[in-house]
């Protein structure tokens, strides 16, 4: 940071070189450094060319603004330039291979942008009048439909901002319901394998989480689960496929076994992307399951979301789903159901889950995915995607350890542990090591029921050519890992930081700036 | 590649899925994969079903509105290397990302008048609904008090959480005679964990809340403001200058636009003592093995995926790209541009108030406002937004929509009016009105 002299060089005391791997900017060649916006704005410069506001008087009482924001502004070349030198700083799937187990990282198609981008969604209010909104409401709708059919479920509850959110709505969906029958079960079962947004979930919504173990193949215990259930017991919440990257082939039996004690489940559909149009959920038994629109439909990730999470739901779950949603009606035009009709629409709703009605640019994304491959594309997609893992845990079971390499093929990730590392070694040193050679590491250290757990989601849009590059990539990683070569504890490199001390961030958080250049 | 697999069949990789769930083919009743041609046509005929803002005199708000995003600000987002990124999780390739959130944090910080904020949480309605429940964290009280001026979406989604959590809310419907300041400092009590007001409020009055803060604090409740249009933080005072613990709002205004109600951007500051109770993720500073500057997600021991049931919130995914436009469009106004933007909504806002509040038995509900105030029509207000859609005016939010069944409010008509409202728009939304309440 902090260019120009950023090597201190100091030709007034005589010194005429800078060492090899220095520059005077701190800049190498193409890799930029930027400072902060606070350092290189002011309160003065404006990037905006905004009408002159006509004279009026004012209606704002005793609450004009008097003090200074510090809000610096820059000119629209020096923002073009800030933000395109930022964005040279980030790995991306336009940039390469992003095998981010759980998170599903395919090519997010352009056409997807386009259709979000045209007016008639993109700049369209969520209170206009309904005759007004028909195209968007038949947007919802027709996801809707093709959501519900792909997985065999009864409706679904589209408003649901994200996967966590969707979570909160299935459990939510699943405490009205146990409320209705007059039950109060406090208890939710979990695998110990499940994403942190399960018991986080379970637990906002009330419920105390027990976790039930695995068993020796990477899949929940159904002996130890069916113990356990009993009249206290709410509902399971089953990652399937789970996050080991294996279905769960028992999950009919545990679903069979759920209901008739008397709870629900809900499946956690992160990793939906192993099986859309190939298996439907309902057929296993799932009442309720959230589908992040971001991970299997691939709208973009956009570094850490917008997302959607819309949630499928059972018959026996369907009439405590969320409002708002879109009904047709007799004369085939479309409206919102919201609080004003409920009490005749659905009355048994829990409610509202957020302002307005979901993540429309998501949707029209989704959509434009989903018509674009239809129902034998989609079919694909799963096939693509299991094929590439499968393809990458047998092309690197041999250098790395794959508990679970025995128990047959993975599904759509495949993971791998830190056994055979050689001493002081470890998963990150590999993650690290990966981002030398110009990858985006796996996820790593999740699941949490392996040591050094190393996560690989290639999926279906990566090329046989990209995947051996990969594989290439993480077996000479893996390799020094095993014999010890002391470079690897050092990696990255040549990214533009090296090891970040994550320590120091939490012990003295600095999360704002608080220079006062933007003031003065 | 099958080969090197050891399988006969790509098929033959879905053994674990038993045989009865297995589709022989595609899922029955749905259509074939379509071309990207036929699904750009598709879509262009939904579209155009649709009145976009753009196309017509435009006047609605009441939690998201129209305001102009240069050009710069799209192109930028659509960056692949924005675009296409996960969260960051690896920072040493991730930096870009990690100092925009820690631009945006300070960005929103300041604006609120606050001394910290996080890297975003899904909208407005939810932030909300999350700083009530961490204001329920520190004080260790079951009970809030919800303004009547605060957004009746922003209400419900806080009942539907507070049925299941077992928190208490106090509400009440607004009144177009006043707000309910003395409502809210009368209730505060030894049990109140928060009082949560709206500033402007959903029918546009902007309120001073020095006093409550000072009844809040006396009775060691929070102050938690809710901003849904972040542009009046250029005209008016920060909720945080005047004693608000938490302040939350929607961001959709800045870079974001309307996208028919998501994804939006949902904002969160608050005070340095009480970021350990914070939801959300948060990127903060620190320096790399070389000494360099750098930026981290950092006191990541409150989220989902390091406590697990014991998270401050079960939040994972954000609105990060939102957050980029925001902090974009933020970054080319600067102090100045909002200060003028702000001056520019205000002034066009105050003059179509006074034109409009002329018209046969329409009066003007507000003693103050920013860029949104409320009439009260001659008659209900539900069937004149009807009738003036017809017309080709999007002339407003009708409190029957917002409010139904109350026959006090349905009168009401709220009506925002941004920069993008020009002279003839007010003419037309005038004579409009004109006509419909004949």
């Amino acid at each position: 940071m902090n260019a120009p002299n950023a090597a201190g060089w100091r030709p007034e005391l005589g010194e005429t070189h800078l060492a090899g791997d220095e520059t005077f900017t701190g800049n190498r060649a193409l890799m930029l450094e930027e400072r902060l916006i606070f350092e290189i704005g002011d309160a003065t410069t404006t990037g905006v060319d905004l009408d002159v506001a006509p004279a009026a008087p004012s209606m704002l009482g005793s609450l004009a603004r008097t003090a200074p924001i510090g809000l610096p502004g820059l000119s629209e070349p020096e923002t073009v330039r800030h933000y395109t030198r930022l964005s040279r700083q980030n790995y991306a799937i336009d940039l390469g291979l992003f095998p981010l187990g759980s998170c599903t990282m395919k090519h997010n198609p352009r056409l997807n942008e386009a259709v979000a981008r045209m007016k008639g969604f993109k700049d369209v209010h969520p209170l206009q009048p309904r005759e007004t909104v028909q195209g968007a409401l038949a947007v919802i709708d027709e996801l809707a439909h093709w959501l519900v059919t792909l997985t065999g479920m009864d409706s679904v509850a589209m408003s649901p901002k994200a996967g966590a959110h969707g979570e909160l709505c299935g459990i939510l969906a699943i405490k009205a319901a146990l409320e209705a029958r007059g039950e109060d079960r406090k208890v939710i079962l979990v695998p110990e394998s499940a994403h942190g947004t399960n018991p986080a979930t379970a637990a906002f919504a009330g419920f105390t989480v027990e976790n039930i173990p695995a068993n020796d193949a990477g899949r929940v215990d159904l002996a130890a689960l069916q113990a356990r259930l009993g009249p206290d017991v709410a509902g399971v919440m089953i990652t399937n496929p789970n996050t080991c990257g294996l279905f769960e082939p028992d999950l009919k039996a545990i679903s069979d076994a759920v209901h008739a004690a008397g709870g629900y489940v809900y499946c956690d559909g992160a990793n939906f992307n192993a099986i859309v149009g190939k298996v439907r959920p309902g057929d296993l038994g799932v009442d309720a399951m959230h589908i992040n629109l971001h991970k299997t439909f691939s709208t973009p990730h956009g570094g850490g979301g917008p997302g959607s999470g819309p949630v499928v739901l059972s018959a026996a779950l369907s009439p405590f789903a969320p409002l708002p949603y879109v009904k047709r009606e007799a004369d085939g035009s479309l409206r919102l159901v919201e609080e004003e009709t409920a009490g005749e629409d659905q009355p048994d709703s829990f409610g509202r889950m957020v302002a307005f009605h979901g993540q429309m640019g998501m949707f029209t994304r989704a959509l434009a995915y989903i018509l674009s491959h239809g129902a034998d594309g989609l079919k694909q997609v799963a096939e693509d995607a299991v094929l590439n893992a499968n393809y990458v845990l047998r092309s690197l079971e041999g250098v790395l350890d794959a508990p679970f390499g025995h128990s047959g093929p993975c599904m759509h990730e495949a993971l791998f542990t830190d056994d055979g590392f050689a001493e002081g070694f470890s998963t990150l040193d590999v993650a690290k090591g990966l981002i030398d050679e110009g990858f985006h590491p796996m996820t790593v250290y999740f699941p949490l029921v392996v040591h050094g757990a190393m996560l690989v989601e290639p999926t279906e849009t990566e090329s046989k050519a990209a995947l051996d590059q990969f594989i290439g990539a993480l077996r000479s990683v893996a390799l020094r890992a095993k014999q010890g070569d002391p470079a690897l504890k050092s990696t990255p490199h040549f990214a533009p930081r090296r090891r970040l001390d994550e320590t120091l961030a939490a012990r003295k958080p600095v999360l704002a700036w608080k220079g006062d250049k933007a003031e003065g | 590649m099958l080969g090197v697999i050891g399988a006969a069949t790509v098929d033959d990789l879905f053994v674990d899925v038993p045989a009865t769930a297995r589709l022989p083919g595609p899922v029955p009743g749905l259509p074939l994969h379509a071309s990207e041609m036929a699904v750009e046509r598709h879509f262009a005929s939904l579209a155009r079903k649709n009145k976009a803002a753009s196309d017509h005199p435009f006047f609605l708000g009441a939690g998201a509105y129209k305001h102009h995003v240069p050009a710069s600000v799209d192109h930028l987002i659509q960056r692949g290397e924005f675009l296409t990124a996960y969260t960051p999780y690896q920072p040493e390739i991730a930096q870009g990302t990690l100092q925009v959130l820690f631009e945006f944090q300070t960005q929103v910080a300041r604006l609120f008048g606050c001394d910290v904020a996080n890297a975003s949480m899904y909208d407005g309605s939810t932030a909300c609904w999350e700083a009530i429940g961490m204001a329920g964290r520190i004080t260790r009280r079951k009970k809030a008090v919800l303004s009547s001026g605060l957004h009746p979406h922003y209400v419900s989604v806080a009942k539907t959480m507070a049925r299941f959590t077992g928190d208490q809310l106090d509400t009440a419907t607004p009144s177009l005679g006043g707000t309910d300041m003395d409502r809210l400092i009368g209730a505060i009590d030894a049990e109140t964990s928060c009082v949560v007001v709206q500033y402007p409020d959903v029918l546009g009055r902007i309120e001073d809340l020095s006093a409550l803060s000072a009844a809040c604090q006396a009775a060691g409740a929070l102050l938690i403001a809710v901003v849904t249009e972040p542009v009046a933080l250029g005209a008016i005072k920060a909720p945080g200058e005047m004693g608000a613990d938490i302040v939350v709002g929607e961001g959709q205004s800045l870079g974001v636009g309307l996208q028919f109600g998501g994804p939006y951007i949902g904002l969160f500051a608050t005070r340095d003592k009480y970021v350990r109770q914070m939801p959300g993720r948060l990127c903060g500073e620190t320096v790399d093995a070389n000494g360099k500057r750098g930026y981290v997600l950092t006191l990541s021991t409150r989220e989902q995926h390091i406590r697990r049931e014991k998270a401050t919130s079960n939040i994972c995914t954000n609105s990060g790209l939102c957050a980029l436009a925001f902090s974009i469009h933020m970054t080319l106004l600067g102090e100045r541009g909002l200060r003028d933007l702000a001056a520019l909504n205000h002034a066009k806002a105050v003059l179509a108030a006074q034109r409009l509040a002329k018209l046969p038995g329409v009066c003007l509900a507000n003693e103050s406002f920013f860029n949104e105030f409320t009439l009260v029509l001659p008659k209900p207000a539900r069937a004149v937004v009807h009738e003036l859609a017809a017309k080709g005016v999007l002339g407003g939010v009708s409190l029957g929509r917002l409010y139904p069944r109350v026959t006090e409010l349905e009168h009401g008509l709220v009506i925002a009016v941004t920069e993008v409202v020009s002279e003839g728009d007010i003419d037309a939304l005038e004579a409009a009105l004109k006509e419909v309440l004949a």
